[in-house]
């Protein structure tokens, strides 16, 4: 396979990667923006920036994250998994890359206050996280639906200092509270900065949450060659909603020969499924109905519930660099008891759907026996353990 | 188009004459009278009316056009079937589309701009389409014989407000307060800062909407702009059961505010 060094690097200077990305953003907002691009072009390329946040991420996030060479799971399955473990990171799961980098930002430009929006709670709890350490005001937007099937992670927003403000408009998921916290925002742009949690958003967002997270697929890209005599995997697997912990992990492996395989949810399969859009300040793939009314996502996780998946991956998916795969609710389920049972993690339900994929696909074409498959686990199952004890009772 | 299309030069000669503009809205395909709204509002004295094409992520939007945009897509609304509607309304005063993007693109460039032109709107506002994704719009419009009108805010600064006044056809929409759509109780500090900041850059028509509701509030408004839009306080009464009638009489007490003061 040729390999594209260009590729996840630099978004062009209207914040597009090919025909993807872009800044839809109501003018309110974009002068935020452009301080934000700024703010982060500048701090990425300042080494004391760096090494603050590469600090925090050891001495406060727990990094390294070790990489689990999964040799039960192997044996059934007829090819070498290795988990990359950001489920032991501290707040359990990935987006405490995201948010420890944001919030130092944050604090560069001045502001004092910090808005997220969250869906599953995990990019909420960062995000209350950071900002109880940071000392900053942190308020969170929640779909409440969301509110209700993900009741500890509220609680631990609480817990942790942070205002959660239930959205009641839409279909009352993460949609929903992207669309309230920029509603937020345009009122309070001058002191407070909007915390997005993935790979989507305006430009700079795509760009700036995929170098956050870039950490995930740098390290375990050395750590593979180490396991694997200096080898790299021959496929790379990550669940995608908005796509941030797969952008993070593909950064790591998209200029060696690895096949990138994101795995969206069945019933919110934006690549799958969608068709070209604009929503919340980017063009990307988009469910949309044929007026181009954004439809809701529907998914037992409610991490991925959104009806739309980050610029990049959809440039990634139309230049044929990654491959996106969906899976359903059921093997969901199944492949999160198979995981827990065989090696001893409960995953999150988000990662979960890696996991469904790699067991539906190993042993076929799509994943033949003898491969070797670094598999991003995203985030660890407590969020969701009370959810899946509803779905497991008879 | 070159030089000063219809909706500009509209508004340009009812100012120059001394009249202080009021564009009122509606929300296309909010129940069965909309159309009829639209007709009281230009019997009322509006100089030009919005109507607006809801979307399902109305992010500019504050809670009464959100529930208008949500109930109006629920009875059926699509941006076809409004634009159609409009087909057979010659109400005299321009028509200017107000929607998202989305659809906008989902439609295609030209087809939604032919579909506007053809259909008596002369005039389109895409709030979340900013000077840096313009290009691929204005030209479909332009070619279409569509103004767009760009919307400035309070943070904007002055460079970027020139450039804004430069590109935007119609008039230019000052944003007076830093927020979403909605009532309030008092005009924001803002909105005069606004107007005169606008009023300093270009001789386009420079109108404020956002957050003005009351006929007193639009008098103040219009002491530094040339006129207002007004729209929640309108789409408020018509989700709480008013018929035309009433709005009419709504949109005639600004209308009278206006002349009064002016």
């Amino acid at each position: 396979m040729a390999v594209d060094d260009s590729l996840m690097g630099m978004p062009s200077a209207s914040g597009r990667f090919g025909d993807f990305g872009g800044r839809y953003m109501p003018e309110s907002l974009v002068p935020a923006c452009l301080e934000l691009e700024e703010a982060f072009t500048e701090a990425w390329s300042d080494a004391s920036f760096r090494d603050e946040y590469a600090r925090l991420l050891r001495d406060y996030g727990g990094r390294p994250t070790p990489v689990t060479d999964c040799t039960r799971l192997s044996e059934r399955l007829g090819v070498r998994v290795l988990l990359k473990r950001e489920d032991l990171t501290h707040t359990g799961s990935h987006k405490i890359n995201n948010v420890v980098g944001q919030a130092l930002l944050t604090t560069r430009m001045g502001k004092r206050r910090v808005i997220a929006e969250t869906g599953a709670g995990q990019h909420g709890v960062a995000t209350a996280t950071a900002c109880a350490m940071f000392g900053l005001e942190c308020v969170v937007y929640m779909g409440d639906v969301d509110v209700e099937r993900q009741a500890l992670n509220v609680f631990r927003m609480k817990l942790l200092g942070a205002e959660v403000r239930p959205v009641s408009s839409g279909s009352r998921t993460l949609k929903d509270a992207i669309n309230e916290a920029l509603r937020d925002w345009v009122a309070s742009v001058e002191t407070t900065h909007y915390c997005l949690g993935s790979v989507m958003g305006p430009h700079p967002y795509p760009w700036m949450v995929r170098e956050f997270q870039r950490v995930v697929g740098e390290e375990a890209r050395d750590q593979c060659r180490e396991l694997l005599d200096g080898a790299d995997p021959d496929y790379v697997v990550a669940c995608v909603g908005g796509g941030s912990n797969a952008a993070g992990t593909f950064a790591g492996f998209v200029d060696t020969n690895a096949r990138l395989v994101g795995v969206e949810p069945e019933g919110g399969a934006a690549i799958g499924h969608g068709v070209p859009g604009v929503v919340h300040g980017s063009r990307s793939f988009l469910l949309q109905d044929e007026h181009g009314q954004v439809l809701e996502a529907r998914s037992i996780s409610a991490g991925l519930d959104y009806p739309g998946v980050g610029p990049e991956h959809a440039h990634l998916a139309s230049i044929g660099r990654a491959t996106y795969v969906s899976a359903g609710d059921a093997e969901v389920l199944e492949a999160l008891q198979v995981l827990a049972r065989t090696e001893g993690i409960i995953p999150a339900l988000e990662p979960a759907h890696a996991v469904a994929w790699l067991l539906r696909a190993a042993g076929t074409d799509e994943l033949p026996t003898g491969s070797t498959v670094l598999l991003t686990m995203s985030g660890r199952g407590d969020k969701d353990a009370e959810q899946v004890m509803h779905l497991l009772s008879p | 188009m070159s030089g000063v299309g219809p909706l500009e030069a509209h508004l340009r000669e009812r100012r120059d004459a001394g009249r202080k503009l009021l564009i009122p809205y509606v929300t296309g395909g909010l129940g069965d009278q909309w159309l009829d709204v639209l007709w009281a509002m230009a019997d009322a004295g509006a100089d030009a009316i919005e109507v607006g094409i809801p979307f399902s992520d109305p992010v500019m939007d504050g809670p009464t056009i959100q529930e208008a945009s949500q109930k109006a897509l629920d009875l059926g609304a699509t941006p076809i079937g409004i634009l159609d509607a409009l087909r057979d309304v010659d109400v005299s005063v321009p028509l200017v589309a107000m929607t998202y993007y989305n659809l906008v693109f989902r439609t295609g460039h030209r087809r939604f701009a032919r579909l506007l032109a053809d259909n008596h709107v002369c005039g389109a506002i895409i709030p979340d389409v900013p000077l840096e994704e313009l290009d691929d719009w204005a030209r479909a419009a332009e070619d279409g014989g569509v103004e767009t009108v760009l919307l400035a805010a309070p943070v904007t600064p002055d460079d970027r407000l020139a450039e804004l006044c430069r590109r935007t056809q119609g008039f230019v929409y000052g944003v007076s307060v830093m927020g979403i759509t909605g009532e309030r109780q008092a005009l924001a500090e803002s909105a005069a800062v606004m107007a005169k900041r606008l009023k300093a850059q270009t001789d386009k028509p420079v109108i404020l909407g956002f957050g003005i509701s009351t006929p007193e509030q639009a008098v103040e408004a219009t002491r530094d702009a040339d006129g207002v839009v007004v729209a929640s306080a309108l789409m408020r009464r018509m989700l709480d059961g008013a018929g035309p009638e009433d709005i009419g009489e709504a949109v005639a007490a600004l209308r009278s505010a206006l002349d009064t003061a002016g």
